[in-house]
């Protein structure tokens, strides 16, 4: 009942962000910080309930994140862009076999340089794949993508060079420093109490603690979130809007559309064979089963659930299409079919994503607004 | 002479929407193209636009030839079109599509451009009233004023306008062509396409008559207007 009143727009006060922005600086900053911390914790934490029983809090923690990177990178294409993208897994797939291929299969190189190098290798096929294929539009893209997406897998399964079906293990670690270990929260006694002998250490990649991977990736979400926001409220995120809106009238406002297409394709690129990269650094083992069809569909769910355009949205997305089907993992197979059904409910009741973009928003209050308006002349 | 299309022919697939057209804009001038639907009016204005690709003939603007320079690089020269159907930035607050307007401009942080909004503002005081609020939201007319002045805050040498009265009631239509002549006096040259030929006429300097892709007639706007064949065909019998 309370949740239905402040969803209508007329009831609710200042919404979340306005309250946010309305806040001094410097307690902005420390709300901020104290959050940043407070997730660097998450795992240590072991906070009753949100803690995963059957697998590794730490762990799951760090497959969430990497869902936030993938959604955050085909937020950009989706959202901002409007390009339907049904393969995305396609450039995950490219970011992690680059970096198995030059540091373990084929090459001894460091991972500090294999990481780049997988952005570039996951850029350059966004923009292969791009150039011919971002001409045509709608429905058409998401077959191409769709193709990708399988083209790549099938590739990894044919080619012995790649390691065929078996895979590349042994993929080395991140370079660790070992400085200090970091305590975690014990609540088996009922109440929190600090547990000295379960500690993870700071910065140890090792092979079965997962919690200084989770860190890296915090710290990579971090660092693509702030890229997104100087990249969304430039003149490049407002030719996107154009683009997404209506291709022939920001052509003719003089935005290159095409280009704008390509740029996003080969950022959200990038973003996903970073998210790939990290997701082989951390299994330490690949193979082409780990980047099915289903995966691109999960991404792409994620980022419809969470909300298309808002960044904030699709982190929320992120976190329920990666973090539910773990946290139920005792529900063994119905967990699948309760959260298929979950998306259904969304989708028919809140089709707009949980947190769908301001802009969508307003427009929709607007036109609500607009609708009384009519109403009101139409009686006098 | 600020445009000058020669020759021109399209074909959408093995369709040819419009054959050999041949038409001029002289620089201050209104110039109409009339025609039913399918004439190829809208067709020949894309193609002006840079929109549509051209299969033979020339697009001359300004001394430059445009034939087959990407839309997106037309602005720059002085092209502006608002387009048919309005094809306004839904999700953008009004003011946003008129800052999109100015995408194209090197002098975009300029003053002028402030000047350009407040003479935009002048002509559509509606758009003033409602420059917070959601295009998308705002009634047909509002939608067509918008992309009008959207199209302006370009600062255009050559205005298209496709269609602006479609869709719209007889009063705003009259205010619409009330606008149009307005723009024009102030000094931006407009090539215009229209159904609503009766008052299409009456606002041009002169005009073109399309039939199924070629232009039959053309003349100034009162010697179209007094024609009794294009009466007939156009302005149902009486004006």
């Amino acid at each position: 009942m309370s949740t239905a009143a402040t969803a209508r727009p007329q009831d609710s006060g200042p919404g979340f962000r306005e309250r946010v922005d309305n806040l001094p600086t410097a307690a902005k900053i420390l709300l901020w910080a104290l959050f940043a911390v407070f997730l660097f914790l998450l795992p240590l934490l072991n906070i009753p309930f949100i803690t995963t029983e059957g697998s590794d809090f730490g762990g799951v923690l760090f497959t969430v994140a990497t869902y936030v990177l993938v959604a955050l990178g085909l937020n950009i294409v989706v959202g901002y862009a409007g390009l339907l993208d049904l393969g995305y897994v396609g450039f995950y797939a490219i970011g992690a076999y680059t970096v198995g291929v030059l540091s373990a299969e084929h090459g001894k190189l460091s991972w500090v340089v294999v990481v780049p190098l997988a952005i570039v290798a996951a850029m350059i096929s966004g923009v292969i794949l791009g150039a011919p294929t971002l001409r045509v539009r709608g429905d058409y893209l998401a077959i191409v993508t769709l193709g990708f997406g399988e083209i790549v897998r099938l590739t990894l399964v044919n080619l012995e060079y790649l390691g065929g079906a078996q895979g590349i293990s042994n993929i080395p670690k991140p370079p660790g420093l070992e400085l200090f270990e970091v305590p975690s929260i014990d609540w088996s006694s009922g109440a929190p109490v600090v547990d000295l002998d379960t500690t993870s250490t700071f910065l140890k990649f090792g092979i079965n603690d997962f919690v200084p991977y989770y860190w890296l990736a915090l710290v990579v979400i971090g660092l693509v979130l702030l890229f997104d926001i100087l990249v969304k409220d430039s003149r490049v995120g407002r030719a996107w809007e154009a683009t997404r809106e209506d291709e022939d009238a920001a052509e003719l406002m003089g935005v290159p559309t095409f280009r704008f297409k390509l740029l996003a394709f080969a950022l959200g690129a990038a973003i996903g064979g970073l998210s790939g990269a990290l997701f082989a650094t951390k299994s330490g083992f690949i193979n082409p089963q780990s980047f099915e069809l289903l995966l691109s569909i999960l991404f792409l769910a994620a980022v419809v659930v969470g909300g298309a355009g808002n960044r904030w949205g699709v982190i929320v997305g992120a976190i329920v299409v990666s973090y539910f089907p773990e946290r139920f993992r005792e529900f063994a197979d119905f967990r699948v079919l309760v959260f298929g059904l979950a998306l259904m409910l969304l989708a028919i009741f809140r089709p707009q994503g949980l947190l769908p973009p301001r802009r969508t928003v307003r427009a929709k209050r607007a036109d609500d607004r607009q609708a009384v308006l009519e109403e009101g002349e139409a009686s006098v | 002479m600020l445009l000058k299309v020669n020759g021109l022919c399209v074909n959408y697939g093995r369709i040819e929407a419009i054959r050999d057209i041949s038409f001029t804009v002289e620089e201050g001038e209104i110039v109409t193209l009339i025609g039913a639907n399918g004439a190829g009016k809208t067709t020949t204005m894309k193609t002006v636009s840079g929109l549509r690709p051209v299969r033979a003939g020339t697009v001359v603007f300004d001394g430059q030839d445009i034939t087959h320079l990407p839309s997106h690089e037309r602005p720059v020269l002085g092209i502006s079109q608002s387009p048919e159907g309005r094809g306004c930035f839904v999700g953008m607050t009004v003011m946003e599509n008129l800052e999109m307007g100015t995408y194209a401009r090197p002098d975009r942080k300029s003053k002028a451009v402030k000047d350009d909004l407040a003479r935009v503002f002048e002509l559509f005081p509606r758009l003033k009233e409602r420059s917070n609020q959601a295009a998308g939201s705002m009634s047909g007319g509002e939608q067509q004023m918008l992309a009008m002045g959207r199209a302006l805050m370009a600062k255009p040498k050559l205005l298209l306008l496709d269609e602006p009265s479609m869709g719209l009631a007889p009063k705003l239509i009259q205010q619409i062509f009330d606008i149009v002549t307005e723009i024009n006096s102030q000094g931006t040259t407009v090539l215009l396409v229209e159904q609503n030929a009766a008052q299409a006429l009456k606002r041009s300097h002169r005009a073109y008559i399309l039939e199924t892709g070629e232009i039959v007639r053309e003349g100034t706007g009162k010697e179209l207007a007094n024609d009794p064949s294009v009466k007939a065909a156009y302005l149902g019998g009486d004006v």
